[in-house]
């Protein structure tokens, strides 16, 4: 019975849990115990389904008994089952560590209603993992967003309400046009399920209005992963966000968005859509502007927040390319990249999550000679870094490591350069925040602060030992990885 | 003339569309930049209704005498997105209540300029 239904648990539980929330208007911890019950609850469900689906067979589930092309199919391939891993997995790590960030950054009044749309994020991100029904994805798209952008106001500076607000726009922009190209899509298949419009497409996919179709949802679905041009609201969103907020946006929002991508142009289009209109290269050209020029704008930020975030546009890029080359080995590059660049931000914003809850600033300046004083913090910030970078033994390296093979199976040397000459300007931005940590003294008269509570410190910890881990033991994330790739190439 | 009078409704939505687009692009003021934004959505909303439409089909109920039906899928589709919609502009109306309250202003470029001298960013 409950086998059955494991498709939209997940999905369903954080949908009703958020309202929940908003009975623990005087018990914080209340709120913060039902986000961690439910979001280890989504852990065990989506870990459950990707056993089911790892033999290679899809699970469907059919909403409300209504059979597919009329009701909304939920359908949970590999691909699905992998990121829906990758959220849930953030978003039970993240809730494990929030209690005393979120007491130290959001005012108390407030938290309950921060957990709620944390709910609701969770909900939404799941959802779009899991429907087969584009339309529907529409709705679980906004439904994210929409409790993002309330998380992101939520920040304690005056500036986290304009961030939101230019978020807003722009991702209510970006969803309006993904809505455009589904239209585009229905007019000509008459259909809305992913499963149909797949048959369906073939048949049209030559006419102006396809491809029309494909040009609004590249541009709708790039304005929310933070694909290079597009990406103006991504470096103040995370910069003003509370810390927790940073941390799970970072790794989870951006991923599903670009799974959104993968989805329409593999499982949609079959890789077609590269033959009658050039996606792959724009894209391509985009991140390869991405991966340098963003590096380089890390370079020269003093919030440390900023800096990470204007990496992350860069390591969006290092997905986008992976994606654009359209071979299986670029494909799992691009796909096992989702996961580990989930890894890395995660443990870099927590990290950084603990510095702003002793010394109340992400500044470069203010971590002078932090290593002496908070050195499990700091250390976690350097693994953070170092897999960040893309050095042996840790998870950076292994997604780095696929993506020079697939440039190089297309013999592609001048984009293998411009791969390891970000990597070359990852170390300079990195290695600022470190060598200002580590090798410089505590500024005089500076308050004495202890390390992290011990709450905060295990999380981070879990996240960082899993950067560790899957950079050594690499079964598990490049066999998924790979076995969804060539399902998307192949079917 | 098939083409301006048998595509009014589209020819419509692509005016609305871009008047909307354009007035988020062009506008400071941030009641004014959620009014594009409000437009744009509400000429996709039409978009969908026009789309749904056959030549010759009634409303899309049960009824005798009638064989041909408008498509009510896309009606029920517009439904959500008003929804979302409305959500939208209730979200981004309270941020600027919030923004007023904080800034005194609600001028997308003197906020700006508040941002960048005013004050050190991450503090």
């Amino acid at each position: 019975m409950i086998s059955a239904n494991l498709p939209i648990l997940h999905v369903i539980v954080p949908l009703i849990g958020a309202p929940l929330g908003l009975m623990f208007r005087r018990s914080p911890t209340g709120a913060w115990l039902l986000a961690l019950i439910i979001s280890w609850f989504t852990l065990a469900d989506s870990l459950a389904l990707l056993l089911i689906v790892s033999g290679g067979e899809a699970v469907s589930y059919e909403i409300g008994d209504w059979a597919a092309p009329w009701g909304i199919e939920y359908r949970v391939d590999m691909l699905a089952a992998y990121l829906i891993v990758i959220v849930s997995g953030i978003g039970a790590v993240t809730m494990l560590y929030a209690r005393q960030s979120v007491e130290a950054e959001i005012p108390r009044d407030r938290i309950y209603l921060f957990y709620t749309m944390y709910l609701l994020t969770l909900s939404g991100l799941l959802g779009i993992a899991t429907t087969g029904d584009t339309f529907n994805l529409f709705v679980f798209l906004e439904i994210s967003s929409l409790s993002t952008y309330v998380m992101v106001s939520l920040g304690a500076e005056r500036r986290a309400l304009t961030a939101a607000f230019r978020y807003l726009v722009l991702g209510t922009l970006g969803a309006t046009f993904y809505v455009i190209g589904v239209g585009l899509m229905y007019q000509m298949t008459g259909t809305l399920n992913m499963a149909d419009l797949v048959n369906r497409l073939p048949e049209v996919a030559e006419t102006r209005t396809i491809l029309a179709a494909v040009a609004f949802l590249t541009v709708g679905i790039g304005l929310k992963l933070g694909l290079f041009p597009v990406h103006v609201w991504l470096p103040n969103a995370y910069t003003y966000a509370p810390s927790v907020v940073t941390a799970f946006l970072a790794a989870t929002a951006t991923k599903v968005a670009v799974y959104v991508l993968v989805r329409i142009y593999y499982t949609l289009f079959k890789g077609g859509v590269f033959e009658t209109l050039p996606v792959d290269e724009i894209l391509l050209a985009l991140s390869i502007v991405a991966i340098v020029a963003m590096s380089a704008v890390a370079i020269f930020q003093t919030n440390v927040k900023r800096l990470l975030a204007y990496s992350s546009v860069a390591q969006i890029g290092y997905m986008l390319i992976g994606i654009s080359l359209a071979t299986i080995t670029g494909l799992t590059a691009g796909i096992l990249h989702l996961f580990n660049h989930a890894l890395m931000k995660g443990a870099l914003f927590l990290a950084l999550g603990c510095v702003f809850f002793r010394i109340r600033s992400v500044n470069v300046d203010d971590m002078a000679g932090l290593a002496k004083v908070m050195p499990w913090t700091m250390a976690a910030f350097v693994t953070g870094g170092l897999s960040l970078i893309g050095i042996p033994l840790t998870v950076g390296f292994v997604s780095k490591w696929y993506l020079i093979l697939a440039t190089l199976e297309k013999e592609w040397w001048p984009l293998a350069a411009a791969i390891l000459f970000s990597s070359l300007l990852a170390v300079i931005y990195m290695w600022r925040v470190i060598e200002v940590a580590y090798f410089r003294e505590r500024p005089a008269g500076a308050v004495s602060i202890g390390e992290a509570p011990l709450a905060m410190l295990v999380p981070m910890w879990v996240l960082v030992g899993a950067n560790v881990y899957f950079g050594i033991d690499t079964d598990l994330t490049v066999g998924t990885a790979r076995a969804a790739a060539a399902l998307l190439m192949g079917g | 003339m098939e083409t301006v009078i048998g595509l009014f409704n589209y020819w419509i939505v692509i005016v609305l569309m871009m008047a909307g687009f354009y007035i988020v692009i062009a506008q400071e003021n941030m009641i004014k930049k959620m009014v594009g934004l409000s437009i744009f959505q509400v000429a996709v909303f039409v978009f969908y209704i026009s789309m749904s439409n056959v030549f010759g089909g009634t409303a899309p109920i049960a009824a005798e005498g009638f064989t041909r039906y408008s498509n009510p899928l896309p009606h029920v589709l517009i439904l959500t997105a008003i929804v979302v919609g409305v959500a939208t502009t209730a979200l981004g109306l309270a941020l600027i209540v919030r923004i007023k309250e904080e800034f005194g202003t609600i001028e997308d470029d003197q906020i700006r300029d508040m941002e960048e001298h005013g004050e050190e960013s991450g503090a």
